[in-house]
């Protein structure tokens, strides 16, 4: 399959990629050929065929759905680029 | 006194049991050659301090005669390892400066095993890559050398395979998604193993594709990757898809004794254009299987040509959400935004300055694939794709078949560089061998079997049946003992 610059834009978007739009035409040219590598699937018959969802026989497993971990609010923000007061902060989102 | 560096893994532990040198001692010696070794790039955040802390502890365990096997030994851990406090990036500026708080299960228990760190080690950019060239550290350079040229040690465990093959420490973690244990194990001429899917906890580890992803040993033999992996190997509630078995001995698994078992040469293997090398490479290590006493028996494994095309819907699909959460909130990179910007723009701009091109690529082809009507006719079909190939395993050890040999890759070490100009899917196919295994969820080792024209290594690989790993780890020694692989890269850096 051939993928246009409009294509391409979208799934960068999509993506959340900030793609420059003089880029837009190789990278459209490299999905197509690593999509045309991948269309090579539309030669195998999977009639009847379910999709793998698990590549070893076992169940996932499930817990009592109770608190096990937390209470550490200095752990978890040490690493973020911008954390004031206990929270996370972001540009604004909303008016 | 001999060079220490050189030891496998099994010598220093009798040797340090023995009392013959110290914990300190031997790491004193692997920290002064990661020093001298700053040319191959290998070792991207020395932890020397940690070393000696942890050395000590070792000694004095062992002085105390409660020394598991690990303890003691000077270990590299891929980057893409969760160690707390100490910077562990998967080699993507995304997670420039990122130090967990936290440790991943696998290093836990090496160090619980009395294992010392000497530091963490490069690696393709979120293991996405078969050459070391998508590092944010730059690129690897493997020790084996034969001209001017600089070679790569293959990936994504480039810094894995290199720091090993050039005695920089006595094993290394690594990851492997689509081969990326197997291939720098085999461009580097050391052996690596992946285990079974489950077998190996990945929480912790930085996650690609999850449901490829297994972590595994790479060390200078087979006897130190039983000694290792049974070190890594073990249920962890942490993980919902680690399995719930016991670990075996793996060691006492190498009995060297493999009459009677059968072995499968599949025939898709041999692909158009395979260099006489590698065939010849093929044809000896199933020679030499039969003159041990196995079974040697042609097989189909019908599917196996749509292998790579599958992988590459399923890894990006997978690696499209995996790599949402980097998103400049709560670790890593953050970009300067202008003002004005709002939160799209700092989604937007970050992820373009912090993912590298590899990554950008497949993060947006997983991204299309799992897109509004797409999802069926790529994803699904993929996953229908993959259980195929499963089955065309499942049917072949139904048949009695206890493992597989193939080639552990197409070719052997190429020039850094050499890649650069190709389409990307040039690169994917470094992978033909290896990455049915992941998709099928078996476990696969690669073991140095012998030196190309041009004096490079080159590996065999031997694919087992799941939960298997003893078994396949002695064959795997068979064939090591049959073929000797003593050579090792000649001194440069």
């Amino acid at each position: 399959m051939s993928i246009d610059t409009d294509t391409a834009r979208r799934v960068a978007k999509l993506a959340r990629i900030k793609v420059e739009e003089d880029a837009l035409p190789a990278l459209a040219q490299e999905f197509s050929n690593i999509l045309t590598f991948i269309e090579q699937l539309n030669e195998v018959d999977v009639e009847g065929v379910d999709p793998m969802t698990s590549v070893t026989p076992q169940r996932l497993k499930r817990r009592d759905d109770v608190v096990t971990d937390g209470d550490q609010p200095e752990a978890v923000l040490k690493n973020a680029p911008d954390a004031r007061e206990g929270f996370f902060a972001v540009p604004k989102v909303v008016e | 006194m001999t060079d220490l560096t050189k030891l496998t893994i099994a010598d220093a532990r009798d040797k340090l049991r023995a009392k013959e040198f110290t914990a300190a001692e031997l790491t004193d010696a692997f920290v002064g050659a990661i020093d001298a070794a700053d040319e191959l790039n290998a070792f991207v955040h020395k932890t020397p301090e940690i070393a000696a802390e942890q050395a000590k502890a070792a000694d004095a365990r062992i002085a105390g005669g409660d020394a598991p096997d690990l303890c003691g030994i000077p270990l590299g851990i891929k980057d893409l390892f969760c160690t707390k406090g100490v910077n562990s990036q998967a080699a993507s500026a995304i997670l420039d400066g990122f130090k967990p708080e936290y440790e991943s299960t696998i290093t836990n228990q090496l160090f619980d095993n009395g294992a010392v760190m000497l530091g963490k080690l490069n690696m393709d950019e979120f293991a996405m890559g078969s050459s070391n060239e998508t590092s944010v550290y730059g690129d690897v350079v493997n020790p084996w050398k034969v001209d001017d040229r600089n070679l790569t040690p293959g990936g994504s465990s480039g810094g894995s395979a290199a720091a090993v093959a050039a005695d920089l420490c006595m094993g290394a973690t690594g990851t492997d998604t689509g081969g990326s244990i197997r291939q720098p194990a085999a461009f580097t001429g050391i052996t690596g193993i992946k285990p079974t899917y489950g077998r190996c906890s990945r929480w912790g580890v930085v996650a690609f594709a999850s449901s490829l992803d297994q972590a595994g040993p790479m060390t200078k033999d087979v006897r130190d990757a039983a000694i290792m992996l049974e070190a890594m190997c073990g249920h962890d509630p942490k993980d919902s898809t680690s399995a719930e078995l016991a670990v075996p001995n793996f060691e006492a698994a190498l009995t060297g004794d493999i009459k009677g078992k059968k072995i499968g040469l599949p025939k898709e293997y041999r692909m158009d254009g395979m260099p006489t090398e590698i065939e010849k490479l093929w044809a000896d290590g199933a020679n030499m299987l039969r003159d041990a006493g196995a079974d040697v028996v042609d097989i189909s494994l019908p599917h196996t040509k749509y292998a790579l095309p599958a992988y590459y819907v399923i890894a990006p699909a997978e690696a499209s959400s995996n790599l949402a959460r980097y998103d400049g909130v709560r670790f890593g990179h953050r970009a300067t935004l202008d003002a004005g910007d709002g939160i799209n723009e700092m989604y937007e701009k970050t992820r373009a300055e912090g993912f590298g091109a590899e990554v950008q690529r497949r993060v947006m082809v997983g991204t299309y694939v799992l897109s509004a009507g797409f999802y069926d006719a790529y994803y699904n079909r993929a996953r229908r794709v993959r259980a195929l190939i499963k089955k065309d395993f499942d049917d072949v050890f139904a048949t009695g078949v206890d493992a597989i040999l193939t080639p552990a890759t197409p070719s052997a070490a190429f020039g850094l560089g050499e890649m650069k100009e190709a389409d990307p899917v040039q690169m994917y196919l470094n992978d033909v061998f290896t990455v049915t295994v992941n998709l099928a969820g078996l476990p696969g080792i690669s073991v140095p079997a012998g030196l190309d024209a041009q004096g490079l290594p080159l590996g065999l690989q031997l694919i087992g049946r799941p939960w298997e790993e003893g078994e396949l780890l002695n064959t795997a020694y068979v064939l090591e003992q049959a073929a000797g692989f003593v050579a090792k890269p000649a001194k440069w850096w």
